[in-house]
């Protein structure tokens, strides 16, 4: 029977994996590592942009989480808990390695979104644009490339990204869109930003 | 609402009584309006209404952010060496643990024994004190009985 807290439904056996670990069972916890490595290897990857700097900080993550893992209240799912150690440990990770280095400092309704057809055109589409969009993340300053991909891709809300940053809600809501622009005037330049970006 | 071009970029501005946004304004505001994290005010959606240039920045901005999400669903698999490498690490934290938690009963042992032998030679003393001043009250009452 799975359990439902503050909205997200936990599987019961999740619930007793925690359980098991918390109480100092080590083969317990690598079951919950088997089941959230390539979530947490996947976030790694998006911050970092970079295959063995994501292997890391994902085991670093892990490191972290086995020894406060008695703070962990199970409020949320292991996978999610671990999505904001991951978060923490790539961009204290980042900011280590660019330690020293410039970096660029850097209503509604008619919005709303629109669901893709799925037709095989459209899906041709996404899948080249999914291609150039993860090169474009890569080649963001890793600061910009921090929110978007807390924001864009894993949906935190802005007060916990900025509390993982230790910077205001301002600014990382500036940081968001400087990070949005780049990437738009990178996969879909309007007339006159492509001359502008190639000068 | 008429609006002219302005320049080679194609950005139009629009001509109407209000005066409202101009091209620039509409993209410096859209990656905030776009998934509502800040209203767009009245002037913004007129100037889009009115401008196919910044009706074509939304529409991409749209898809940016479309596949955006869509990222979220895609799982990377991690090269074969991750797991092995977690595992062993987490393994060698936990005997570090291990070795940590025995230590640091050891040390309480110890620390307890002196504490018990500090005690108990405190206790000796204080008795053998006792014991000699008693001793020494009791001599000097027999020389006070025998004068």
């Amino acid at each position: 029977m799975p359990n439902k807290v503050e909205g997200a439904v936990i599987p019961s056996d999740e619930v007793a994996l925690v359980a098991a670990a918390k109480g100092g069972d080590l083969h317990a916890f690598e079951e919950l590592v088997r089941a959230s490595q390539a979530e947490v290897y996947t976030l790694a990857y998006r911050l970092t942009g970079n295959e063995e700097d994501a292997r890391d900080v994902a085991q670093e993550a892990y490191l972290r989480a086995f020894r406060s893992l008695k703070r962990f209240r199970g409020d949320a799912r292991f996978s999610t808990w671990m999505h904001r150690i991951t978060a923490n440990c790539a961009l204290t990770f980042l900011a280590k390695r660019t330690k020293g280095r410039h970096e660029e400092l850097s209503s509604d309704e008619s919005l709303a979104d629109e669901r893709p057809e799925s037709s095989p055109e459209m899906m041709a589409e996404a899948e080249f644009v999914r291609d150039r969009l993860t090169d474009a993340l890569s080649e963001l300053p890793p600061r910009l490339r921090a929110v978007v991909v807390l924001r864009d891709v894993y949906d935190l809300p802005h007060e916990a990204i900025a509390a993982e940053l230790g910077i205001s809600q301002e600014a990382a809501k500036v940081r968001l869109h400087r990070a949005r622009r780049k990437l738009r005037e990178r996969l879909f330049p309007m007339p006159g930003e492509e001359n502008a970006r190639a000068v | 609402m008429r609006s002219e071009p302005t320049g080679p970029s194609g950005r139009e501005r629009v001509n109407s009584p209000e005066e409202l946004a101009t091209c620039s304004a509409v993209a410096e505001a859209l990656p905030g309006i776009i998934d509502g994290l800040d209203v767009a005010n009245l002037g913004l959606r007129r100037h889009v209404d009115a401008c196919l240039r910044c009706q074509a920045e939304l529409v991409q901005y749209r898809k940016l952010l479309r596949a955006l999400h869509e990222l979220r669903t895609e799982v990377l698999e991690p090269a074969p060496g991750l797991l092995p490498d977690i595992l062993s690490s987490l393994g060698a934290a936990g005997e570090r643990r291990a070795i940590r938690h025995l230590l640091t009963g050891r040390r309480a042992a110890y620390v307890g024994g002196i504490a018990a032998a500090t005690a108990a030679g405190t206790a000796g003393a204080i008795l053998l004190a006792s014991r000699a001043r008693h001793r020494s009250r009791n001599g000097d009452r027999r020389l006070r009985l025998a004068s």
